[in-house]
């Protein structure tokens, strides 16, 4: 089932959903036949979107708000948080693009503090699925649930077959003794290819696909710390405010500490190309993210990363 | 509350009431007395004689709304409120006082407020929220959103025009409270916004100009809902701030005022009539 798919079914099957959007249709583009007036654009407003979006909540309706991530989360960002936290009005936020997938748009579209700051917001809920696969089972509990939330839209279709979500929940793919990947978002396809190259290297590697990131499964970090020697936290986005930061807030609550080795982009923005490009460029495909972890756990070096060659 | 037509001598006698108990918020604290003093009458109209809304009403999805965007100038809604018998008037006593919620800002723990306002430019698209709903329902409500003349610096009081506009809210209408100030400054010497009467009709709206101090002109203009099928209603209220103490009118030092008590006897007996108020009180307090 694609996301657009389970969209009009939802939207279709209970009245209360309104699909919006700040003129990006790419992931709604059959809506507007299927639903009449409960499709809404209304223009290239994000701002003005959300606040509308406020008003239908209040109505009792279950907005479905569309925007590219970046704009929906930062030029409309007090939108987000005075209309919608305060009230903690039940508007469900799908931005498009986030992260590594705005490919070639360059920096303006690069929403790669998102996490951060949705997360920011008293009452926000914030998820990143791995794939569609992850979006389609992951929506429907985000949909019903009458917080509102931000989820990283993730359309990219891959063979894996996710385990049933359940909010709050993160998604435990292996478990390891020397190294545990904690991941989201599109990354995970590359966590998975760099797991089986370290496992090839005769180590014991765990996975996770964190998947909800608010709230976030604070004994999935807490045990994968505990039973890992190292853990790697990997993720697009800006090394401050979001998963590096999330474990270190768990860890902290609980008083406890362990050796982290973050993988994000560190004071800067990514080089705009398309995504295969961007991932080798930056140091994210599998191969590089194996190496960089390989390197670590030799070196015990932090926070400078080490990117030896790794042997195939 | 308007089943019996409300005469222009009732309505100016609530709203010199609603004055009153602005004038007593405005120690202990103070508060946005200009900007309340301004926009009283046309929030005590719309109360009183054009929404659909009582203390009876307030959770009934075909009521009619109003949303106070600019947002300091509440004490104008609390006073209306509790001369209508919305709000207990002994709680307005307790403004400021952490044992209540009524503050310098609108929000949603008063009865009868709809939305907290506070920042500017934001209730605009959340009164367009609540149009359009009631548009794909085919109800007949009507959304008020009260503005600051100042508000309409913010861009995004603009792209709700257009967007008002593009969906043909006609059940909407936008009330400029045109006191010719913003915080410190008055418009035309800032940020220049006539001709206000041109720009809204350039943006698609049906636009009435008014003395918004006039009942007669308020009733008047109100009667003729909606202006036009299909068209965002604009409705501009020329006001004075500060209307009601000469002293203060029209005064860019006295925007948030922090009286004493003596001060706040001496401009309630100057709302009434008598002798201009000699006020000692610190000016150009900026919040």
């Amino acid at each position: 089932m694609t996301y657009e798919e389970l969209l009009t079914e939802t939207a279709l099957a209970d009245e209360r959903f309104i699909v919006m959007t700040a003129e990006n249709r790419a992931l709604v583009r059959n809506l507007p036949a299927k639903l009449g007036n409960r499709f809404i654009d209304t223009g290239i407003t994000e701002q003005t979107m959300i606040g509308a979006a406020a008003g239908l909540a209040l109505r009792g309706r279950i907005p479905v708000v569309h925007a590219l991530a970046s704009f929906l989360t930062m030029r409309a960002f007090e939108f987000v948080r005075t209309d919608a936290g305060i009230p903690n009005l039940r508007l469900k936020l799908s931005s498009f693009i986030p992260g590594f997938l705005s490919d070639g748009n360059g920096p303006t579209h690069q929403a790669v503090e998102d996490i951060s700051l949705m997360r920011g917001i008293p009452n926000m809920t914030v998820f990143a699925p791995a794939d569609e696969d992850d979006l389609v089972k992951m929506l429907p509990q985000i949909w019903a649930h009458p917080n509102p939330s931000y989820v990283r839209i993730n359309t990219r279709k891959t063979d894996h077959v996710h385990a049933p979500f359940e909010l709050g929940k993160a998604e435990l793919v292996s478990k390891g003794e020397d190294v545990t990947i904690l991941t989201y978002g599109l990354l995970f396809e590359q966590a998975l290819v760099a797991a089986d190259l370290l496992k090839k290297e005769g180590m014991s590697v765990g996975l996770i696909n964190l998947r909800s990131l608010k709230p976030v499964d604070e004994r999935a970090i807490i045990e994968a710390t505990r039973e890992s020697k190292l853990t790697v936290t990997l993720e697009d986005h800006f090394i401050t405010g979001g998963l590096y930061t999330i474990v270190a807030e768990v860890l902290l609550k609980h008083s406890l500490t362990a050796k982290v080795l973050p993988i994000a982009l560190n004071e800067k923005w990514f080089k705009p190309s398309l995504l295969p490009n961007v991932l080798q460029h930056e140091g994210f495909t599998g191969k590089q993210i194996a190496e960089k972890i390989l390197g670590y756990t030799v070196s015990h070096r932090q926070p400078e990363i080490l990117t030896p060659q790794f042997s195939e | 509350m308007h089943s019996v037509q409300i005469t222009v001598d009732q309505l100016e006698a609530t709203a010199l009431k609603v004055r009153e108990h602005i004038i007593r918020m405005s120690t202990d604290g103070g508060c946005f007395v200009g900007a309340s003093l301004s926009a009283a009458d046309l929030i005590v109209y719309l109360y009183s004689d054009f929404l659909n809304v009582n203390p009876h009403n307030l959770e009934d999805p075909d009521r009619d709304y109003l949303f106070l965007s600019k947002g300091h100038d509440v004490p104008a809604l609390y006073g209306t409120f509790a001369e209508l018998g919305l709000l207990e008037k002994d709680r307005l006593k307790n403004h400021l006082s952490l044992e209540d919620h009524i503050y310098w800002h609108p929000n949603t723990k008063i009865p009868g407020i709809e939305f907290h306002s506070g920042s500017l430019g934001h209730l605009p698209s959340v009164a367009i929220g609540v149009a359009m709903d009631i548009k794909i329902r085919g109800g007949n409500n009507k959304v008020v959103c009260i503005m600051g003349d100042g508000e309409l610096n913010e861009g995004t009081c603009w792209e709700a025009v257009l967007v008002a506009n593009a969906y043909k809210l006609d059940n909407l209408i936008f009330v400029i409270d045109r006191n010719h100030f913003q915080a410190n400054m008055p418009t035309e010497e800032l940020i220049p916004l006539e001709p206000l009467h041109d720009k809204f009709t350039a943006f698609g709206a049906a636009v009435k100009r008014i003395d918004g101090h006039s009942f007669e002109a308020l009733k008047e203009a109100f009667s003729a809902y909606p202006f036009q099928p299909g068209k965002l209603n604009v409705v501009i209220a020329d006001t004075v701030r500060g209307k009601g103490l000469p002293s203060i009118e029209r005064r860019a030092d006295r925007w948030f005022c922090n009286f004493n008590a003596t001060e706040v006897e001496e401009l309630l007996r100057e709302l009434h009539g008598e002798h201009l108020t000699n006020l000692t009180s610190e000016t150009l307090v900026v919040r």
